[in-house]
C-alpha cells in the first residue's frame, strides 16, 4: 500500500513574524522557513506505518514555488521514498490544493493520505477535509492515535474533539489529518540526508494536472491584532464601579 | 565519582566554552562554626566575620530574580544522593578563600549618618535595606553569602560618582553588582561591603544603524539588548546562558565570552568605549565610538575583565554585528577525543566564515543531562556514542549554507571523523540541541571542586573573583601580578572597590 503525505513549506514556528508595511501579508523575506510542524507529524506517522510493514512506500507531496523543494528534501531526509513537487507560483488556497491532490491521487493511487491538521501560516484546517470530500473517502481528522489493520483494510483513528476522544473506524482508502499528540517526529540523520540526494522527485504544474488554481477568495488586508492597552490603577471602589459602568459598559 | 569519570570531566571542563548558567544550588556551612546561630534551617546568619553557607538541594533557574525550581536528584555519584536536610556535621568550605580571611580593619563600618547621606544623594526609594538586600548578598548558586547592610541603586553616572566619592572619603568598602550571575563570588560582598547595583541604569543611549555601534548604560540586561537589536537587524556579539539576568556592565567587567566567541571574538575586540567611575568619584569618559583610536594608551582594556576592582563601569559603547538569517545546527557523534579535535580543524577550514559555534560534550555528560532533566532526548538515540559535538553555522543564504554544511558533514562521515549525526530542520530542533549543551553547565561546580582539591590547573574562563583570588599565580607570573597590584593601588589607593577579590591577599594591604 502506498501512503501519500502532504508537506508544506511555512515560516518557521519559532520566528517572530512581522506584518508588511503595505498590509498585504506577512514579511517572508530573509525569514527562516521550515516544514509545517503538523506535516512533520504526518510524515512521521507514515514512516512508522511503513516501518511496521503495513505500507510499501511513502510519497511526500508539496505544492508551491521553487523553494518548496527544500521542504521536500527534508521529508526525504526523514525517510520518505519519493517526492512530488507541484510547482505553482501565487497563492494556493486549500480548495486548489485539494483539487491538485485529487489529480495526483488519480495518478498515484495511494491507499492512505495523511496531512497535518492545519498549516501554521493560514490556520485554515480545510485541505484534508476537502480532499476527502472531493475523493469521496472517509476522513479521520485531529488524529491523536492511528492503528492500521491491513487485513481488514481499515484504520482506527482516535480523534481529539472538544468533549474528549472519539474513536472512528474508517475503511481504506481514507484521509487522516494529524494533531499534535500523535507522535514526536524524528530528526533527519546524516546517513538519511545522504540517501535523500538520490531519491527521485517528480515535478508537475497545475496545467499538466488540469487544475485551475484561481480562487474565489482574495486577501484584502493583513493587520496585527491591536496592542494590549496598559491597565489603569483606580484609587477607590467607587471609581472602579464608575469605570465599569461608564467606560467598559459591563455593569 | 570514579577516577575514570573524573578524568573525563577534567578533559571536558578544559574544553568547556563559557556558559554561566548552573542549576545546582548548594550552600555549605563553615567547618567548626556550625554551632552559632542555631539550626541549619533557612535564613542567613548575619555574622560579619565569616561567609555562611547552608546546604540546600534543588534545581533552579534564575531569570530576572525569579526562581523556577523543579525537584530533581543530584547525580548519585556526586555525594551519595539527594539530601534535603543539612546534617550539622557535614560542613565544608567550597574551595573558597572566605574562611581563611578576616574583615579588614581599615574599612569603616556603616553608620546611620552614612545611610542618611546616601538617601540625600539617591532619594529614599533607592537606598535599600529590606528583603531585597538578602538576595543581593548572595550569588545565584548560593555558594557565597555576604552580610552587607546596604544596597544602593543609582540611576545616573553622577549618582555613582557622588556615592563613590563619599565612600572613598569614609573608607567604606563597596561591591559593584550587575546581574549577579557570576560563578566565582565576585559580585557579592564578602563581609559588609556596601552593594552598588547598576540595575536602574538601563537606558539605551544611542544606536547607529550604519555602523552598528550601540551605546548604552551598564545596567542593561543582555537579553533586552538582544531584543532591541533584533528589531534593528543586529545581534549582540556575545550570548550566554544567563542572558535573561546578566547586565552588559557585568559582562564587560568580567570579559564574558559565551557561545559565539568563536565567531565574533572577545569583548576586548567589540567594546569600543567605556565610561567608568573611579574609586575617588572621578568620571573617566572613554566612551569613544571610533573603530580605531590610536591616541595615547588604550585604557579601556584595563577595565574590561577587571571584575569591578579598578572602577565601576557606567556606560558601554559596543560594536554589534548584523543579524544573519540563516542558522543551521548539526549534532554529531565522534568515536574519540582526537576525532573531535580534527573535526574542529576541519570545520574551521571547510565552513570558514559561516562557523559560529563549536561545542563538545562526552557520553557521561550526556547521560547526566538525560537522566536528570525532563523533555530532553538524545538526538542520536538509541546508540550511545563516546563524544558529541554541536556545530552551528550562521550566514546569509539558507540553501548555500545548508549545502556547505551538508557537504562538510558528509565528507567527515565518509572519512570516519564522525560516526553519526543529525541536522536540525527547524528552530525548535535547533533549540533542543542547544538546551542539551547549555544545561551541561550545572556540572561545573563539581568539576571545579574536584579539580581545585587536587591542585589542578584553574581555568580563568569564569573570572577570578573571590574563589580564585589567591590562585592567580597558577596562570600569571609573579612580575605580572605585581604590576597588577601596583596599578590597583594607583587607581584605588584605599582599595575600597571590591576588596578581597581578583588579586592575591598577600599583595594587598588588607590588614
Amino acid at each position: 500500500m502506498k501512503i501519500m503525505v502532504a508537506v508544506k513549506r511555512v515560516i518557521d514556528y519559532a520566528v517572530k513574524i512581522r506584518v508588511k508595511a503595505d498590509k498585504s501579508g506577512v514579511e517572508t523575506q530573509n525569514v527562516k522557513m521550515s516544514m509545517n510542524p503538523f506535516c512533520e507529524i504526518a510524515l512521521e506517522e507514515a514512516l512508522r506505518i511503513k516501518e511496521a510493514g503495513l505500507a510499501s512506500e511513502v510519497v511526500a507531496v508539496t505544492m508551491g514555488p521553487k523553494q518548496s523543494i527544500d521542504t521536500l528534501r527534508t521529508g526525504l531526509a526523514m525517510g520518505a521514498d519519493r517526492g512530488i513537487h507541484v510547482e505553482a507560483t501565487g497563492d494556493l488556497f486549500p480548495l486548489a490544493v485539494a483539487k491538485l491532490f485529487k489529480a495526483l491521487v488519480e495518478i498515484e493511487k495511494p491507499g492512505l493520505i495523511i496531512l497535518g491538521k492545519q498549516a501554521i501560516d493560514n490556520d485554515c484546517n480545510q485541505t484534508g477535509q476537502m480532499v476527502a470530500g472531493l475523493l469521496g473517502w472517509p476522513q479521520g481528522t485531529f488524529a491523536s492515535k492511528v492503528v492500521l489493520d491491513k487485513e481488514k483494510q481499515e484504520v482506527m483513528v482516535d480523534r481529539e474533539v472538544d468533549g474528549g476522544l472519539e474513536t472512528l473506524c474508517l475503511n481504506l482508502p481514507a484521509v487522516i489529518t494529524t494533531d499534535l499528540r500523535l507522535n514526536q517526529p524524528r530528526y533527519a540523520t546524516l546517513p538519511n540526508i545522504m540517501k535523500a540526494k538520490s531519491k527521485p522527485v517528480k515535478k508537475y504544474t497545475p496545467e499538466e494536472l488540469n487544475v485551475a488554481t484561481n480562487s474565489d477568495l482574495e486577501v484584502v488586508e493583513v493587520t496585527e491584532p491591536p496592542k494590549r492597552k496598559a491597565g489603569v490603577l483606580v484609587s477607590s471602589v467607587d471609581e472602579l464601579i464608575d469605570k465599569l459602568k461608564n467606560e467598559a459598559h459591563v455593569i | 565519582m570514579t577516577t575514570a569519570m573524573v578524568e573525563k570531566y577534567k578533559a571536558f571542563y578544559r574544553l568547556l566554552n563559557k556558559t554561566s548558567r548552573t542549576l545546582v544550588d548548594r550552600r555549605f556551612r563553615q567547618q567548626g562554626q556550625c554551632a552559632r546561630g542555631g539550626s541549619a534551617a533557612s535564613g542567613l546568619d548575619h555574622r560579619p566575620d565569616a561567609v555562611v553557607e547552608q546546604r540546600v538541594s534543588y534545581l533552579g533557574c534564575p531569570k530576572r530574580g525569579l526562581w523556577t525550581s523543579a525537584r530533581a536528584s543530584l547525580p548519585s555519584f556526586v555525594d551519595g544522593g539527594f539530601a534535603r536536610d543539612y546534617p550539622m556535621n557535614r560542613c565544608r568550605s567550597f574551595g573558597s578563600v572566605a574562611g581563611e580571611i578576616q574583615r579588614s580593619s581599615k574599612f569603616a563600618t556603616l553608620n546611620s549618618d552614612d545611610v542618611a547621606h546616601f538617601k540625600e544623594i539617591l532619594g529614599e526609594r533607592n537606598v535599600v535595606q529590606d528583603e531585597r538586600l538578602e538576595a543581593a548578598n548572595s550569588d545565584w548558586m548560593h555558594k557565597y553569602v555576604g552580610s552587607s547592610r546596604l544596597l544602593l541603586l543609582p540611576k545616573s553616572t553622577d549618582e555613582v560618582s557622588r556615592i563613590l566619592k563619599y565612600c572613598n572619603s569614609r573608607c567604606l568598602a563597596v561591591v559593584p553588582q550587575g546581574g549577579n550571575t557570576g560563578l566565582v563570588g565576585g559580585s557579592v560582598p564578602v563581609f559588609d561591603e556596601v552593594i552598588i547595583n547598576m540595575a536602574l541604569m538601563k537606558q539605551v543611549i544611542s544606536f547607529d544603524k550604519i555602523s552598528g555601534i550601540l551605546v548604552c548604560e551598564a545596567g542593561c540586561i543582555l537579553e533586552d539588548l538582544i531584543s532591541f537589536l533584533d528589531n534593528q537587524g543586529f545581534v549582540m556579539p556575545l550570548d550566554l546562558g544567563a542572558k535573561g539576568s546578566c547586565q552588559i556592565g557585568g559582562n564587560v567587567a568580567t570579559n564574558a565570552g559565551g557561545l559565539r566567541l568563536i565567531r565574533y571574538g572577545s569583548l576586548h575586540g567589540n567594546v569600543l568605549g567605556l565610561e567608568v567611575v573611579l574609586a575617588n568619584g572621578d568620571v573617566l569618559d572613554m566612551l569613544g565610538t571610533l573603530r580605531k583610536d590610536n591616541t595615547g594608551y588604550d585604557l579601556k582594556h584595563l577595565f574590561i575583565g577587571s571584575e569591578g576592582s579598578l572602577g565601576i563601569i557606567t556606560k558601554v559603547s559596543i560594536l554589534t554585528p548584523p543579524k544573519l538569517s540563516s542558522v543551521n545546527i548539526a549534532f554529531l557523534a565522534c568515536q574519540d577525543y582526537l576525532s573531535c579535535q580534527k573535526l574542529l580543524l576541519e570545520a574551521k577550514r571547510s565552513l570558514g566564515e559561516i562557523l559560529s559555534a563549536f561545542e563538545f560534550m562526552d557520553s557521561v555528560a550526556m547521560d547526566v543531562v538525560l537522566n536528570n532533566l525532563d523533555g530532553v532526548r538524545n538526538p542520536l538515540a538509541p546508540t550511545a556514542h563516546n563524544f558529541y559535538v554541536l556545530i552551528e553555522t550562521t550566514g546569509t543564504e539558507e540553501s548555500y549554507d545548508k549545502e556547505k554544511l551538508e557537504k562538510f558533514l558528509v565528507g567527515s562521515m565518509e572519512s570516519g571523523l564522525i560516526s553519526d549525526g543529525v541536522l536540525a530542520q527547524d528552530i525548535n530542533q535547533a533549540s533542543a540541541f542547544w538546551r542539551l549543551r547549555e544545561i551541561l553547565a550545572q556540572i561545573e561546580p563539581f568539576v571545579y571542586e574536584w579539580t581545585s582539591n587536587h591542585r589542578g590547573s584553574i581555568s580563568a574562563e569564569h573570572g577570578v573573583g573571590l574563589m580564585k583570588a589567591n590562585k592567580i599565580f597558577y596562570s600569571k607570573s609573579p612580575e605580572a601580578v605585581q604590576l597588577m597590584a601596583s596599578i590597583k593601588k594607583l587607581v584605588d589607593p584605599k582599595t575600597i572597590l571590591n576588596p578581597y577579590k581578583v588579586l592575591p591577599h598577600s599583595l594587598m594591604s588588607y590588614s
